[in-house]
């Protein structure tokens, strides 16, 4: 991968100044690649990682494992495009495996969740079962662990 | 620090002092008494740390709770676990192109200091010269002084890169010397050899009869340049103690644990001081080190975190007016602060107080590191970028006055 991206993937906040010092380009010509990599859509976007678990918000999040049944021509694609369109799905994932289809889904409350899979996934004509999973606790999302280690500290001079 | 070199009689007021003369003549390291003073002061930005930043990756440290929990709390044979020598011995081979018998050719010691001092002692006889390069790590001279031998420095210079030629070595060499030792990529100046150089010392070596001592503590972090290690040289692993560990590469300072690789005979001597000082290695350090060598990935993810943080600090430093070359190696960084009427210790001193910027004053790497500063680039990157702020502010308000 392209140290530039490895970089933003890391802290998509460093400056077009701090990374061209990194990667010893000009600060144009970083400003030039990222604009390219939003243009072709290899950069898709930035968002913050968040921890909720610290928040004083009502929210759950659920891991569904759907078996569907693919679609002459369409195959799995037509059928996981559907899901992904729904806003309280957050991921969907084609799977090798005992089911086909992986999704993540959040709502306000378990209920909301619950209704959602009952209601809007089962029903979807090639939707033969789900299994529903609800998160209880976030510890590493995004490469990133959500409670802070103690580091242990270094001397302040050494050889 | 008396200048005496016998014991001197008891003074009338205080108590005898015990301590061996030619220990007393031996100065405490530099970096020790800087050490002092930034100890005693609150949020210091410290780039005068000479270790990762990185914990040790999780699958060593797993291995080495593992090992731990396995009950290997026991003593080892005195060369070192022969499962850990063999992986050594492939690694090296791998990675320098020399061959290491890991029955005979290969001792595991507690980090390159001790193989270090151990190479030392096996090969000085009281009297006898050993040259090295300077600036460089503060142990060299003081670990030939203990072996009575007569520490003899070559000054490396900025001009250069701060890498040693051949013609800087037979200007310091005599009847009397006996080895060299080399440290390349070089702490403080992050120097490091080519080819060509390599092979030039090599025939030095060999016209003059000297062993090489050879410490590779930072090859892992080598940036454009290949690695160049004088052991691979033809005819150069026969008068060669190729010193290599873990601290650096794989971030494992605290195991202590480093290698020796030389001839047989070379590795039976050192065997022998290494049994009586030492016994072995720490178990946990070497099954933990067994682990290290299955992947090469880790130390690939460092080098390259490194290297842009090297990118950033000298890219950084050149823009403020601390003229510095880029180290092709280890992760120091050796700017030029010579143009500001101070001396490095002044300069480290009044950069510390103004702006709670630690770096270690060059002066405390030899005397021709007067004039330096060395900046120890493995810190969170962060930090980094507040101390080039606070460090180009100070430089700024230096060139005013």
């Amino acid at each position: 991968m392209d140290e530039l991206l490895k970089l933003l993937r890391h802290n998509a906040l460093e400056s077009p100044k701090n990374l061209a010092r990194m990667l010893n380009l000009t600060e144009e010509a970083v400003k030039t690649k990222i604009t390219d990599y939003e243009r072709t859509g290899v950069i898709r976007g930035y968002q913050a990682i968040v921890n909720t678990d610290q928040l004083d918000v009502s929210l759950v999040r659920a891991v569904i494992e759907i078996k569907v049944t693919p679609e002459r021509e369409g195959g799995f694609n037509r059928l996981a495009e559907r899901v992904s369109k729904f806003t309280e799905v957050e991921s969907v994932w084609l799977m090798s495996g005992t089911y086909d289809l992986l999704a993540i889904v959040t709502g306000r409350d378990l209920k909301e969740v619950a209704f959602f899979v009952s209601e809007k996934l089962a029903t979807i004509e090639g939707i033969v079962s789900t299994a529903t999973h609800f998160m209880l606790k976030t510890y590493k999302s995004n490469g990133v662990l959500m409670e802070v280690e103690k580091t242990h500290e270094r001397l302040k001079v050494s050889p | 620090m008396s200048g005496s070199k016998s014991h001197p009689e008891a003074k009338k007021t205080g108590p005898r002092d015990f301590v061996a003369g030619y220990l007393r003549d031996i100065p405490r390291s530099g970096i020790r008494d800087f050490f002092e003073i930034v100890s005693t002061r609150k949020d210091v930005i410290s780039l005068g740390i000479g270790e990762p930043d990185f914990v040790t990756p999780w699958h060593i440290r797993e291995q080495a709770m593992f090992a731990l929990d396995q009950g290997a709390t026991t003593y080892t044979s005195n060369r070192g676990l022969i499962e850990l020598r063999r992986s050594i011995s492939t690694y090296v081979e791998k990675m320098f192109g020399v061959n290491y018998d890991p029955e005979s050719e290969i001792l595991i010691t507690v980090g390159v200091s001790e193989a270090l001092d151990l190479a030392i002692r096996a090969i000085i006889e009281p009297g006898d010269e050993v040259l090295y390069h300077e600036p460089c790590f503060v142990s060299y001279a003081p670990e030939v002084r203990f072996a009575h031998g007569i520490p003899v420095a070559v000054s490396t210079r900025r001009e250069d890169g701060f890498r040693v030629t051949r013609r800087m070595l037979e200007e310091k060499v005599t009847s009397r010397t006996r080895a060299l030792i080399l440290n390349f990529p070089t702490n403080p100046t992050g120097a490091t050899l080519t080819q060509h150089d390599v092979e030039e010392i090599s025939a030095f070596a060999k016209e003059h009869d000297l062993v090489v001592i050879t410490d590779e503590i930072y090859s892992e972090l080598t940036y454009e340049n290949d690695r160049t290690s004088i052991a691979a040289v033809p005819g150069m692993k026969e008068r060669t103690i190729f010193l290599h560990g873990f601290s650096k590469g794989w971030a494992m300072t605290g195991f202590r644990l480093g290698y020796a690789c030389s001839t047989p005979e070379l590795s039976e001597a050192m065997m022998k001081i290494h049994q009586y000082i030492m016994m072995c290695a720490p178990i946990i350090s070497q099954l933990a080190a067994v682990e290290a060598l299955k992947t090469q990935a880790d130390t690939e993810e460092m080098r390259s975190s490194y290297e842009k943080r090297r990118n950033f600090i000298c890219a950084a430093l050149n823009e403020m007016g601390l003229p510095c070359h880029v180290p092709q190696g280890a992760f120091y960084v050796f700017p030029y602060i010579g143009d500001y009427g101070l001396t490095s210790k002044e300069f480290a001193l009044r950069l510390l107080d103004e702006e709670n910027v630690a770096c270690v004053p060059g002066s405390a790497f030899g005397a021709c590191g007067e004039g330096f500063l060395r900046c120890a680039y493995a810190t969170d990157l962060e930090e980094i970028k507040e101390a080039t702020v606070r460090m180009a502010r100070f430089v700024a308000r230096l060139r005013k006055r």
